[in-house]
């Protein structure tokens, strides 16, 4: 009884927090402008969403800073987090507070405090590009540095010694040894970095150029807008959106599980030998 | 002992190069993290004409305008994360204790419209919110709080759910074996070992429940919460108060952190990918 009541509570809270997506998404495939009576059902929506130019560019927009600022992220957050281990208490102390700073500071904090830098002491011009980028890096390095430090502490140092022992230098090993022993941290920080990107709006919308929008601030100036033909291709574009993560969580899955067994196997191997 | 000293100043000159490797990150972080903090204080305690002052700290505490705002967005920031609590607590605890066999796959239902961007999330659920009440205009506070909820569920769900997953089974054993009854042993055994996983979700929905106002915007919920402040002032060029602001919130933040820091669970403090990780 006990754990059919669970169920059911489970199940219906589930319900509650997709019922919003899913009527959208139905909705997404008629011609009604409003959540009410369906006239007829129609691609309508996602034409406008991939022919409207302003539409397509926010698209292109939003990924290609996602995929550029996430890159630049587990570059800077990984090297980060590799030369802090093996330096001394002080680098660690220091670069560890440091790090945590954007983690828990409220995004608007972040995004304030480092346009009036950029922007209002060291007169960087918004349209180039170049504050969004960074601030989009401040928001995401620090979240691929936390996910590559527990791999370190994990990793077996002495493969690091052998290598050297073994006439590899020091470029040589950290690459071929330390690497792939930490790349499993490198790539979720990278994916981490992404699904940041993709969410942001504060940083966006305080470092951006005029004439640049992401998702985020394309919807919120939409909202402010009464353009029925925008804010029902907005619809299409969370149906599609949704499909993607759903079809991403179970592809991360499904190989998720299969390395799992790899691994297993491997580990089994080795200890035959 | 010579060779000993060779060999140990061999491996002292790799750490030293390897050590090298965080100089890039640490400069970024100095310049576009610390530098910023810096500046925001300095213009908090100037005037326009580069005076220092404090008209910018008293003209907040003695302005009703400002101080209602404070307390609205305390307001809204505790009555989200209560009812996240609320509702987290239960779902986590039913998912963790359960013999279910998929029960990651349950709990990625659960955090994967983390991943759907969350202005779109809004939208969706303002079109329901319109079509149960009629006007969103008649219940603004409720709105924002069904907003932000539906907005920061999931990261008060995964850290729970992580530390009570972590649980010692043979605890919840003992304390039955020593008599204690359902009731008893949630009490004394189960909700005090989950506490770290709380303070985290606490952390993470509390702060941005008071500074998310694109929510309250969305939601055309006109009152000013603090993360308005900070963008009504950004758009007037007043960065002195606007950075007065942001020092406040940023003082909040910190006691916030020190207070919390006791309690944390030290791995959950990166919840926002737990899953990924």
């Amino acid at each position: 009884m006990k754990k059919v009541f669970g169920r059911v509570f489970l199940a219906l809270m589930i319900l509650i927090l997709y019922l919003p997506i899913f009527v959208l998404a139905v909705y997404s495939f008629t011609d009604s402008a409003n959540i009410g009576a369906i006239h007829g059902f129609t691609l309508k929506n996602y034409e406008t969403l991939f022919t409207k130019p302003d539409l397509r560019a926010m698209i292109a927009g939003t990924l290609l800073l996602a995929i550029g600022s996430a890159f630049v992220s587990t570059v800077l957050g990984t090297l980060g987090a590799v030369g802090v281990f093996y330096s001394g208490r002080f680098g660690n102390a220091v670069v560890g507070a440091l790090n945590q700073v954007p983690v828990v500071n409220a995004e608007v904090v972040t995004a304030f405090s480092l346009c009036i830098l950029l922007i209002g002491v060291c007169g960087v011009d918004k349209g180039s590009f170049i504050s969004l980028l960074i601030g989009h890096v401040v928001l995401e390095a620090p979240f691929v540095y936390l996910s590559v430090v527990p791999r370190l502490k994990q990793m077996d140092n002495s493969l690091y010694e052998a290598a050297l022992d073994l006439g590899a230098s020091p470029t040589v090993a950290l690459r071929r040894v330390v690497l792939p022993q930490i790349f499993p941290g490198v790539v979720s920080g990278f994916a981490l970095a992404v699904t940041l990107s993709l969410d942001d709006y504060f940083i966006t919308s305080y470092t951006k150029p005029a004439t640049f929008d992401t998702i985020s601030t394309y919807v919120v100036n939409a909202t402010r807008g009464s353009q029925t033909e925008i804010k029902t291709a907005l619809w299409a574009l969370s149906t599609i959106i949704f499909v993607v993560v759903v079809l991403m969580v179970f592809v991360m899955n499904m190989t998720g599980n299969r390395s799992d067994k790899d691994g297993k196997r491997a580990g089994a191997g080795n200890e035959k030998e | 002992m010579n060779q000993f000293c060779i060999q140990k100043f061999r491996i002292q000159k790799f750490h030293f190069q390897r050590s090298q490797l965080c100089i890039p990150y640490g400069l970024f972080l100095v310049c576009f993290v610390l530098a910023p903090l810096v500046v925001i204080i300095y213009y908090a305690f100037t005037n326009g004409e580069g005076k220092p002052t404090l008209e910018n700290l008293t003209g907040f505490f003695s302005s009703p305008n400002t101080i209602g705002t404070l307390v609205y967005s305390l307001g809204i920031a505790v009555s989200t994360t209560c009812v996240c609590l609320l509702l987290a607590y239960p779902i986590a605890y039913i998912l963790a204790r359960s013999k279910m066999k998929h029960k990651s796959v349950v709990l990625m239902i659960f955090v994967m419209p983390m991943w759907i961007n969350f202005t779109l999330r809004i939208t969706a659920l303002k079109e329901i919110l319109t079509v149960l009440e009629g006007n969103l205009a008649y219940h603004p506070f409720l709105n924002t709080l069904i907003g932000m909820t539906y907005d920061f569920l999931p990261f008060m769900i995964l850290p729970i759910y992580t530390t009570l997953l972590k649980l010692d089974n043979s605890l919840l054993e003992a304390a039955a074996d020593l008599g204690a009854d359902t009731v008893q042993t949630f009490m004394k055994v189960t909700f005090p070992l989950s506490v770290p996983g709380i303070i985290s979700g606490i952390v993470m929905v509390f702060l941005p429940s008071m500074t998310n106002y694109v929510v309250l915007d969305m939601l055309y919920n006109s009152t000013y919460i603090m993360g308005s402040l900070i963008g009504a002032y950004f758009s007037a060029y007043d960065w002195h108060n606007g950075s007065m602001i942001a020092l406040i919130l940023l003082v909040i933040i910190l006691l916030f952190t020190l207070f919390t820091n006791r309690y944390a669970d030290e791995d959950a403090g990166s919840s926002r990918g737990g899953v990924l990780g």
